[in-house]
């Protein structure tokens, strides 16, 4: 198995690395509200540099909305679901948009809908379901999703259908709230999907955030986690699976602005097929004034066929010395022959091991989901997605 | 009855400096119920015979065949040579993380038994077969092998060889790395499945001293890709005075100390 690895343990001194690290600190990026505050990108920028603007539907050079994203939400019972008009002033408070894309879909979206969790009390999972405008139509949506004070919830966000969207999903986690988001991506093979995820973590507040995307043309994500108090905890969790001609990818950002929080990023995924093309990027930011951070991110990547392409980058900065831990590691692979054919030396045929150790790879991601409806689901998934192509 | 002829086997293995031939002629037969000692020093190829009869992809067969009951064990697929009967416990059994033993083991009984066991069957069978070799039973819920001590994993090959009863078992270098303890619980794990079975036993070692415990019927030596001597039990205590000078020309020893 072809495998490079680094793991690294960071402590001392302020640095930056990971092949193809920004020339500029993370902290520098720039964020806007206003769409035209930021260039229309042609596809050299280092945010932009992995993605095949030509198939992004024109969202990133003002394409304006054809349609409109219909969404459902099955709330459970103290959950609050509501609409609200631009100017609503929760909109916008979880994060700033980041890319131009995300600008656009905040400055074009008509109508947002805001879920509340009650605070202090425990509630079933709510389901949000969003289905894209319809083939070569173009849509944009915004989301909020607000736990209050020691809420304790799961939403499942589940993306569905086809033709071209971009979203800014909100999430305001109060102080001692247990929030859990399910983000699935199980678009129609048409679909764009260009999504930024803004969370914002209170004093003592856990985050749970995992993402699931296997349907879509093009899919790209940017989860941003940001902390306003001590003791924030976030866990953000990835699967994918990219077939032939798709591109996935991934964008994490934790921003270790407080002291004392901690942030853990595991994202996993497969690949089979020509030119099927996943992204994983991994930006973590430890400030000077987040003495006492723990983090680690890890992205793995099995490579089930030839023509497959995975990029992974990871990039720690750390500006204290003063923290509790902070690591990386990144890994690319081929499938194990050596692993296959021990489970065939046990009489189990080819197909079924293969699905096997790409089940087992899987596992760690599925196992740590939390919700059992979603995750038997997604384990029926990955296995249609393995039948596909009779791997 | 089940047979496995081996005749004048010759295999390559591809390397940086083009195929290299390993095997060089290897005939031998193991019918029901014998034991056969296949003992060699290092490179000798005694691994590269038990890679290439359970049909690991990188040994190729150039020339010779290998039958199991008449049938072309080298036009099977390697998950066919296993349905078909044959075994392999593996010197380095391999990690396969995120598949549970239990699950890997069910997996693996069901496609060798041609039918899913019944469950409450099944669970007794591997309770007993893994406490037999002092198996933790938390064991079941780990990874494959992941993990796992040396001893712990040769435990484990032990136990599928139990369980999947196939009709020929080799056995490449089961004690290599096992302590005292651990190498009579294993072996005793052997002789527990051939006192219940007719099975047919290939045992792969460099040393005499696995021998003190499975008894073997015959014993080969192996040196330079083919089988230089045959005999029976005698021959074992001839390499443990002697070692393997007369075969490869220098001295290498077949007993520890």
């Amino acid at each position: 198995m072809a495998v490079t690895t680094e793991d690294q343990q960071h402590g001392l001194t302020a640095h930056s690395h990971g092949a193809g690290a920004p020339v500029t600190s993370r902290a520098d990026h720039f964020t806007s509200f206003d769409v035209n505050a930021f260039e229309v990108p042609g596809g050299r920028e280092e945010i932009w540099r992995f993605t095949p603007m030509k198939r992004l539907a024109n969202l990133h050079n003002g394409a304006e909305a054809t349609g409109t994203a219909t969404v459902e939400v099955t709330a459970a019972e103290g959950v609050a679901v509501e609409t609200a008009a631009r100017g609503d002033e929760r909109l916008g408070t979880a994060g700033t948009p980041g890319d131009r894309v995300a600008a656009q879909a905040w400055s074009s979206f008509t109508e947002a809908t805001v879920v509340t969790l009650p605070g202090d009390a425990k509630s079933e999972p709510t389901t949000i379901t969003v289905t894209g405008p319809g083939a070569g139509q173009v849509a944009y949506g915004h989301l909020h999703v607000h736990a209050k004070p020691f809420a304790e919830g799961v939403v499942v966000i589940d993306h569905r259908g086809s033709g071209a969207y971009a979203d800014n999903v909100e999430f305001v986690v109060g102080d001692g709230a247990h929030l859990t988001v399910v983000a699935i991506q199980d678009w129609a093979d048409d679909a764009v999907h260009v999504s930024a995820h803004h969370a914002k973590l209170g004093r003592d507040a856990t985050f749970k955030h995992t993402v699931v995307t296997l349907g879509g043309d093009v899919v790209r994500l940017t989860p941003v986690v940001t902390y306003t108090g001590r003791g924030g905890d976030a866990e953000l969790l990835g699967l994918y699976f990219a077939d032939a001609g798709q591109h996935l990818e991934h964008r994490t950002f934790v921003d270790h602005a407080v002291s004392n929080c901690r942030s853990n990023v595991v994202y996993k995924g497969a690949l089979q097929g020509e030119d099927a093309h996943t992204v994983w990027i991994g930006d973590v930011l430890i400030r000077a004034a987040a003495e006492g951070t723990e983090t680690f991110e890890l992205n793995r990547n099995l490579v089930l066929t030839d023509g497959a392409r995975a990029d992974s980058v990871p990039n720690l900065e750390i500006e204290t010395g003063e923290i509790e831990g902070a690591g990386h590691a990144s890994a690319t692979g081929r499938f194990d022959d050596e692993q296959l054919f021990y489970l065939q030396a046990r009489g189990i045929p080819e197909e079924q091991a293969r699905r096997l150790v790409v089940r087992g790879f899987f596992h760690e991601i599925l196992l740590k989901i939390g919700v059992p409806e979603v995750r038997e689901r997604l384990e029926a998934a990955i296995e249609a997605e393995l039948e596909a192509v009779g791997a | 009855m089940a047979t496995l002829e081996i005749k004048d086997l010759h295999v390559s293995v591809n390397t940086e400096d083009g195929a290299k031939e390993i095997l060089k002629g290897v005939d031998l037969t193991i019918k029901a119920g014998e034991t056969h000692a296949i003992m060699g020093p290092n490179g000798s190829g005694k691994s590269t015979l038990s890679y290439a009869i359970a049909g690991h992809p990188k040994y190729e067969i150039t020339s010779g065949s290998v039958l199991l009951d008449g049938e072309d064990v080298l036009e099977m697929t390697v998950d066919e040579r296993a349905r078909a009967g044959l075994f392999l416990a593996m010197q380095y059994p391999v990690e396969v993380p995120g598949v549970s033993m239990s699950n890997f083991l069910r997996t693996a009984a069901t496609a060798v038994r041609g039918e899913a066991p019944k469950l409450r069957h099944w669970v007794k069978e591997v309770k007993e077969a893994m406490s037999d070799l002092d198996i933790d039973p938390a064991f079941a819920e780990r990874s494959v092998n992941e993990g796992f001590s040396g001893g712990e994993k040769k435990r484990h090959e032990i136990l599928q060889l139990g369980l999947l009863k196939p009709k020929i078992a080799i056995l490449d270098e089961t004690d290599s790395g096992l302590d005292v303890d651990a190498l009579r619980v294993v072996s005793e794990g052997v002789n527990r499945y051939k006192g219940s079975s007719e099975v047919g036993v290939m045992l792969i070692t460099h040393y005499t001293r696995i021998l003190k415990y499975i008894s073997p019927d015959f014993v080969h030596v192996f040196a330079a890709g083919r089988i230089a001597e045959s005999g029976g039990p005698e021959l074992a205590d001839k390499l443990e005075a002697e070692g393997y000078v007369k075969y490869i020309g220098k001295q290498e020893a077949a007993s520890i100390g």
